[in-house]
């Protein structure tokens, strides 16, 4: 995801390490190659191996930062949530797995009423569902399909295309020069400024020098909120007091990180419902501040999402788009019961790529994107 | 993406004109579509399938009944059903117990409790009461500042918790310091949390026997998708919620939320939050949200308020005419002599099951009050000729026309412009059971909703 920390990296060898030695450098998330994610939900691979990789180890293309990991206080309570999160999730998958697909012979329409169910359960909507299936429909009549396994093959591959379906590199494209500048919006309360303290966590791990924005100026307490942010994690964070114009804090903040040496700028904004026209006009004012101050930026324009959102969340994508022009979506919240289903919608209809997944409140909850896990997580049954 | 309820049930019923009965067959179709429109609104799924089961059992036998098509009868079942489920209780604040009275909200991470705690401040301020708001969220940075400001900003007094602090010491703390001071209702804004996380809950469920809360109300985001029964659910069975406050109803989410969290906790919806200020909190409404659900205007209030100032003769006569004549200027006058007793254009076109999809409506001129009189001067400016066939009304016309109303040429093309228009509208929805004719010829008297009044 943050593929171009590898570009940056390797011209500057001497910040591999992070603070502490701490390493991790290039923050992979989740199962990486589709092989290991593919075995997991068939055969039951030992969630504690997923887990090893998300916590030092990165995988494959990051592993020549692997060297040495360890983090033993704050990484043992860190493995053992992820521990209990993943096996949660994945037992009952393989629960699920079993009870839908194995113990069953034959394609018939019982199945596709569960597989209806699941679908909608998970927030995908009746119309890419019943596209999904409709799909399936047709395959299983020509014969191409006609064993219950395949049949689950099939319908993870298609939510995977819709998934991938993207006009933009998954990566983040770094600037060749001056600060990666990163605006990021939502509707009120999806978890925006958490979402950028962990952000600015993740980047600062990388040893990144970060700035944090403060603009939203509008909610009571909100830039104190980014403020403590900025003291967890250590990064400056450049305010003014509440009340004043968004634009044109971001229009000082870039001045004031033009005149100093930042690699990474974040700005928060205020939530705002995708439907306040005079607040959309107010992000592209924004917007528009920041292509002023440094060139190209903002350099990546992230919606955030809540997990449990609904059907809203299409007119919130399409609305922020057609406002702003989003380049990648972060989703939080998936540490609940909800799946986040929604946003395979997105994707499919606006071809936004998915960046991050937030997993809960603490600065080390942010991980890559992953499709396959995320597909994996949909079908999973964790109510019981 | 897709059409509204009312536009495809009157599809789905074309078939089924003159037909005496709704029956379990030709109903099956429509049963279908009223699930989609749920299910597309966020409504819960298995409490869609209970819903459809019930509707199903109230429609079957029904007569189809003259003008009222029966997609539109359909709606009305469908649409009765959704109020009784959504409405019921008294949706009132219990403050009358031991005082201080105690509120606590609970609800997941960005419900809206915060803003909803300083909204009610505000409200129960405004009736007279001397409220005090704790601040109990000792996780979330700054939320403490937050609800301060807030405080501050509204003349109430906020319990200087701090972080440090354990939420359930802050809220027995808040309470004497309250009762010291006089203050007669506690607003306690807990953090938000996840329902699976058990420790989190737990702590909740210490200040509820701490504290013993006259409301606990859940506060839950209008946008939620299908997850909101596992979490309202599980904060119920966990505290016993009194109500439900239900926020950011000011976007364009239908807000199937509602019905799962009424139907799974069977508590009361108290209010709605309207925007992020501190007044817009309003009372909830199960009538609107059924027709927000539902995803089609005010279609009942429609067929009312055409039902209260149509002739229903005239209406039945123009009907007729419409169908062997087509509609000429002089109906479009008439029109909008009705509309005008009703409301403005753009809200009855809004109304209309089918018209607030259809596309010209975007680009039609839009008239206020004041051009519907403009409109009336400038058709009565019109010969009786001109009136039947507009297409005879050229340049020359059209001057004479502006100066006779006291209007100008643009006014005049304008009017011209809305009525073809109007016309074109008119022509593809001939035919159509459910259309203008139907809605205007009205049926059965039905009681008024109350507290609707766009
Ligand atoms: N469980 C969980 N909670 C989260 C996650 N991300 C954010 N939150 C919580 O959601 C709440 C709202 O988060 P904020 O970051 O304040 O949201 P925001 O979008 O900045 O809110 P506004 O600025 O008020 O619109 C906070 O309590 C966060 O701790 C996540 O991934 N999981
Ligand atoms: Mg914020």
């Amino acid at each position: 995801m943050l593929g171009w920390f590898k570009k940056k990296f390797e011209s500057r060898p001497e910040e591999e390490q992070g603070p502490g030695g701490q390493t991790v450098a290039e923050p992979q998330a989740m199962v990486a190659n589709g092989e290991a994610a593919e075995s997991s939900d068939v055969d039951s691979a030992p969630p504690v191996a997923v887990v090893a990789e998300q916590l030092g180890q990165p995988s494959a293309p990051a592993s020549e930062f692997a060297a040495d990991n360890k983090e033993p206080e704050a990484g043992l309570k860190f493995f053992k949530r992820l521990k209990e999160r993943l096996a949660k999730t994945h037992d009952s998958f393989v629960a699920r797995v079993d009870e839908l697909f194995l113990g069953k012979k034959v394609i018939d329409q019982e199945l596709f009423d569960e597989l209806e169910e699941i679908l909608i359960m998970a927030d995908l909507g009746v119309g890419v569902t019943r596209e999904i299936l409709d799909r399936s429909r047709a395959k299983v009549k020509r014969k191409e399909l006609c064993e219950p396994l395949a049949l689950k093959k099939a319908i993870k591959e298609q939510i995977l295309a819709y998934l991938q379906q993207t006009d933009r590199p998954a990566d983040l494209v770094m600037p060749r020069q001056g600060p990666f500048v990163i605006m990021v919006l939502g509707v009120n309360g999806v978890g925006k400024t958490t979402t950028i303290g962990k952000l600015a966590y993740k980047f600062r791990q990388a040893g990144q020098n970060v700035l944090l924005v403060a603009a939203d100026t509008f909610r009571a307490a909100a830039s104190e909120q980014l403020q403590i942010w900025g003291q967890r994690i250590g990064v400056e964070v450049f305010t003014r007091p509440a009340g004043a114009d968004p634009s044109s804090v971001v229009f000082d903040g870039l001045e004031y990180a033009n005149a100093r040496n930042f690699d990474v700028i974040i700005v928060d904004t205020a939530g705002r419902l995708h439907t306040q026209v005079n607040l959309m006009e107010e992000l592209k004012k924004i917007k528009r501040v920041m292509g002023k101050k440094i060139e190209n930026a903002p350099h990546e324009t992230m919606l955030v999402i809540d997990a449990t959102t609904g059907q809203n969340g299409i007119s919130q994508a399409r609305l922020f788009n057609e406002g702003v022009e989003l380049t990648g979506l972060a989703l939080t919240k998936l540490d609940g019961t909800a799946k986040g289903g929604i946003v395979v919608n997105i994707c499919h209809e606006f071809n936004i790529p998915i960046r991050f997944i937030g997993i809960g409140e603490q600065m080390e909850d942010l991980r890559d994107f992953n499709p396959q896990d995320f597909i994996d997580a949909l079908f999973a049954n964790d109510h019981e | 993406m897709f059409e509204s309820l009312s536009g495809r049930l009157d599809s789905v019923f074309k078939k089924l004109r003159g037909h005496g009965k709704l029956t379990e067959e030709n109903i099956q179709e429509a049963m279908r579509e009223v699930r989609m429109a749920l299910l597309e609104a966020d409504v819960n799924f298995q409490v869609v399938k209970d819903f459809v089961a019930t509707v199903t059992e109230k429609a079957v036998g029904l007569d189809v009944v003259g003008s009222l098509a029966p997609g539109q009868q359909v709606i009305k079942v469908v649409h009765d059903e959704l109020v009784e489920l959504l409405g019921g209780d008294t949706a009132s604040l219990v403050l009358d117990g031991r005082q201080p009275v105690v509120i606590m909200m609970v609800g997941l991470q960005g419900s809206g409790k915060t803003t909803s705690s300083g909204k009610l401040a505000k409200m129960l301020q405004g009736k007279g009461r001397k409220p005090y708001l704790v601040p109990a969220d000792v996780y979330r940075p700054a939320a403490i500042d937050q609800l301060t400001i807030l405080g501050k900003s509204l003349g109430v007094p906020v319990h200087p918790s701090t972080t440090d602090q354990d939420p359930v010491a802050i809220c027995k703390s808040a309470l004497h310091a309250a009762k010291a001071a006089g203050h007669d209702t506690l607003l306690i804004d807990t953090a938000g949390r996840l329902h699976v996380d058990e420790d989190l809950m737990g702590e909740l469920a210490r200040i509820n026997s701490a504290l013993e809360p006259a409301e606990i109300l859940f506060v839950a985001d209008a946008m939620t998708g299908q997850d909101a029964v596992t979490v309202a659910e599980k904060f119920n069975q966990d505290l016993a919620i009194s109500g439900v406050i239900l926020t950011k109803m000011d976007g364009d989410a239908r807000g199937g939320a509602a019905l799962s969290i009424k139907k799974v906790t069977r508590r009361p919806i108290k209010f709605v939050g309207m925007g992020e200020g501190l007044d817009a909190l309003e009372p909830f409404h199960p009538d609107r949200v059924a027709s927000r659900i539902l995803g089609m205007g005010d279609v009942l209030t429609l067929i009312e308020k055409a039902e209260a100032v149509v002739d229903k003769e005239k209406a039945a006569k123009l009907a007729k005419k419409l169908k062997k004549e087509g509609f000429t200027l002089e109906d479009f006058l008439d029109q909008i002599q009705q509309i005008k007793k009703m409301g403005s254009l753009e809200q009855i076109m809004g109304m209309i099951p089918g018209m607030n999809k259809i596309k010209q409506l975007k680009n039609m001129p839009k008239p206020d009050e004041r051009e519907l009189v403009k409109v009336e001067s400038v058709i009565n400016s019109m010969t009786l000729k001109e009136r039947r066939n507009h297409a005879i009304i050229n340049s020359s016309r059209r001057q004479r026309i502006a100066k006779g109303s006291g209007t100008s040429v643009q006014d005049v093309n304008k009017v011209i412009k809305s009525y073809t228009e109007m016309l074109k509208m008119m022509k593809k929805m001939r035919g159509q059971p459910g259309g203008l004719g139907a809605m205007v010829g009205g049926g059965k008297k039905r009681k008024r909703p109350k507290g609707l009044t766009r």
